[in-house]
């Protein structure tokens, strides 16, 4: 057998699995009409969706939307109502064994006692994959990646916030994953704790790994993931790569010297622009001829014209529209 | 660098790890038996009813002690354990729920040998005379008495509040510390309150002991019963019942 790769994040190496064999055309997580009710309520109604190796996917929506519940069936901690998910080609509810033995899993909170300190419980998830791998994680290696070195020794509960997430992500780590869940890394990290886990993660997914990122943190999804699927009241309202995603929704900005009255403009212009502020237009999915007559019309009434931009719209942009604008 | 561990014992060595770091649960299992059995023994103030007095109260503070590992202290932890997600966590390990019932039988079946080897030789110091103890019918009643109560305390824990849990496995000790059969006499307790005792694990454990420690047991043989009774019926129940959200 092959030596397994490594890599390094701070300097610090992170023996990962070999994906030589994979196929990353292939999906490593599928999802396909899931559904999942609680009693009467239907939590996620008939979702599909996919995800593939060396990919960060990012699962957006509201609170409530149904994120967790499908996660928590991917993750073989819940049981689907019906519908099918395959991880890693396993069943997550049947195969649980096999798949928790190739899987990272980070809560969004919790899941440490309060009195155990970061290099104990380390130790421990290290030990935990420990007969199905023929090369584990080292604690201290995993400690020092994600920089609680100076606090290895102090107890969970004196930790800050965004400490008590890296500590969380490294355990995620433990297992050497093939594929890894995230749920809100980022939540209560401060800016370098940002980038040391945005680096990990991107080398994560550099490395082969499908990573499987929940977060509210529109901009932080952006800034990592290749993948959207936005959830909204149980269902996926869109799903593909992030510039897919982004060119389905061209946004053009337009920012004027005064405000425009939207009563006096002809129909066919007005109707398509969005005041977002004084001054400050949007116009989504705009017809081919508009920009250059609205261009015209505002030429003519010596309307100065600030900035008029075409481009890709943000993730915030697809995501607000699509949902409602919570987040 | 390798690390060479298995989910068994990496799981063991974070329980002893949690266990030792709880200074209140060594207060239960540890020293509030050993200062029963030191204050009881050098006072000579319960009304036991038996020649020495050390032949009622050792094998009752040893049925104490085994209350508190299996019940208490175990029925805390875990219902801490569900409170914070750890073992929400630990659902997406290898680990499993076989190793992970082995790791806490084997964390309390460690307590307990340390709360004999503390107990015993304090008991011997005041002149507990060991002499009539068949040990193995002893270590008998030590295992069903703990199964029982293991199982009683994952029932409590598996259902409750962490809060909640907390207080009432606190206050059922207590509760079976003084009206349980272990401490005071059945005959010294009001009569329905000695009826219903004698149906509790904590007095069928007490009985049994006497019976296997002293050989003078108040009905050795219905305690048996009423304790192998108590050992199926909890595991049972905490199986059927317990919620590990």
């Amino acid at each position: 057998m092959l030596p397994a790769p490594t890599t390094k994040v701070k300097g610090v190496s992170i023996v990962v699995p070999s994906f030589s064999r994979i196929n990353r055309d292939e999906p490593t997580l599928v999802v396909d009409h899931l559904s999942v009710r609680y009693g009467d309520l239907v939590a996620v109604d008939a979702v599909s969706f996919s995800a593939y190796a060396g990919q960060v996917t990012a699962v957006l929506g509201p609170n409530g939307a149904g994120k967790t519940s499908t996660i928590e069936v991917c993750e073989g901690l819940r049981r689907a109502s019906s519908g099918h998910v395959r991880v890693l080609g396993l069943d997550p509810s049947k195969d649980h064994r096999a798949l928790a033995n190739e899987m990272g899993v980070m809560l969004q909170e919790g899941g440490i006692y309060p009195s155990a300190r970061p290099i104990d419980v380390v130790r421990q998830y290290c030990g935990l994959y420990g007969s199905g791998k023929t090369q584990y994680a080292n604690p201290h290696e995993l400690i020092d990646l994600v920089g609680l070195t100076d606090r290895q020794k102090t107890p969970w509960r004196r930790l800050s916030g965004g400490e008590k997430q890296r500590l969380s992500l490294a355990l995620a780590l433990a297992s050497q994953p093939r594929i890894i869940f995230l749920d809100e890394p980022t939540s209560g990290v401060d800016v370098n704790g940002r980038t040391t886990i945005r680096e990990i993660i991107r080398r994560l997914a550099d490395q082969g790994v499908t990573v499987i990122l929940a977060t509210h943190e529109l901009d932080e999804a952006e800034k990592i993931c290749d993948r959207v699927v936005i959830f909204d009241k149980g269902k996926v309202l869109v799903e593909g790569t992030l510039d897919d995603v982004r060119k389905a929704r061209r946004t053009v900005r337009l920012r004027t010297v005064r405000p425009l009255i939207l009563d006096d403009m002809p129909d066919n212009l007005a109707g398509w622009l969005i005041e977002d502020a004084p001054c400050d237009y949007s116009i989504e999915d705009a017809p081919q001829g508009l920009i250059a007559a609205l261009a015209v019309w505002l030429s003519e009434r010596g309307i100065d014209v600030v900035e008029l931009r075409t481009g890709m719209a943000s993730l915030e942009d697809v995501f607000k529209k699509l949902t409602g604008g919570e987040s | 660098m390798k690390v060479s561990s298995s989910p068994f014992r990496a799981q063991l060595r974070a329980e002893l790890q949690i266990l030792a770091r709880n200074g209140e649960q060594l207060l239960l299992t540890l020293i509030i038996p050993v200062m029963l059995l030191v204050f009881f023994g050098t006072t000579d103030v319960l009304p036991t009813g038996f020649d020495d007095h050390m032949d009622f109260l050792t094998p009752g503070i040893i049925a104490l002690a085994i209350m508190s590992s299996s019940m208490v202290s175990l029925g805390i932890a875990t219902g801490f354990e569900r409170s914070y997600k750890v073992l929400k966590r630990l659902g997406v390990t290898p680990l499993g729920r076989p190793r992970w019932l082995a790791a806490k039988i084997v964390t309390v079946l460690l307590m307990q040998i340390v709360q004999l080897i503390i107990l015993i030789p304090v008991a011997l110091l005041l002149d507990w005379n060991s002499s009539n103890a068949q040990w193995l019918l002893a270590i008998g009643a030590v295992a069903t008495g703990s199964i029982a109560f293991a199982g009683l305390g994952l029932f409590i824990a598996g259902r409750l509040r962490a809060e909640i849990n907390l207080a009432a496995q606190n206050g059922l000790y207590l509760l079976l510390l003084l009206l349980g059969g272990m401490v005071v006499p059945f005959d010294k307790l009001p009569a329905p309150v000695a009826a219903v005792a004698k149906c509790l694990p904590s007095g069928a454990l007490a009985d049994v002991l006497r019976d296997a420690l002293v050989g003078q047991a108040e009905r050795p043989g219905t305690s048996w019963i009423v304790l192998g009774i108590w050992a199926v019926i909890t595991p049972l129940l905490a199986a059927s019942t317990f919620r590990w959200e």
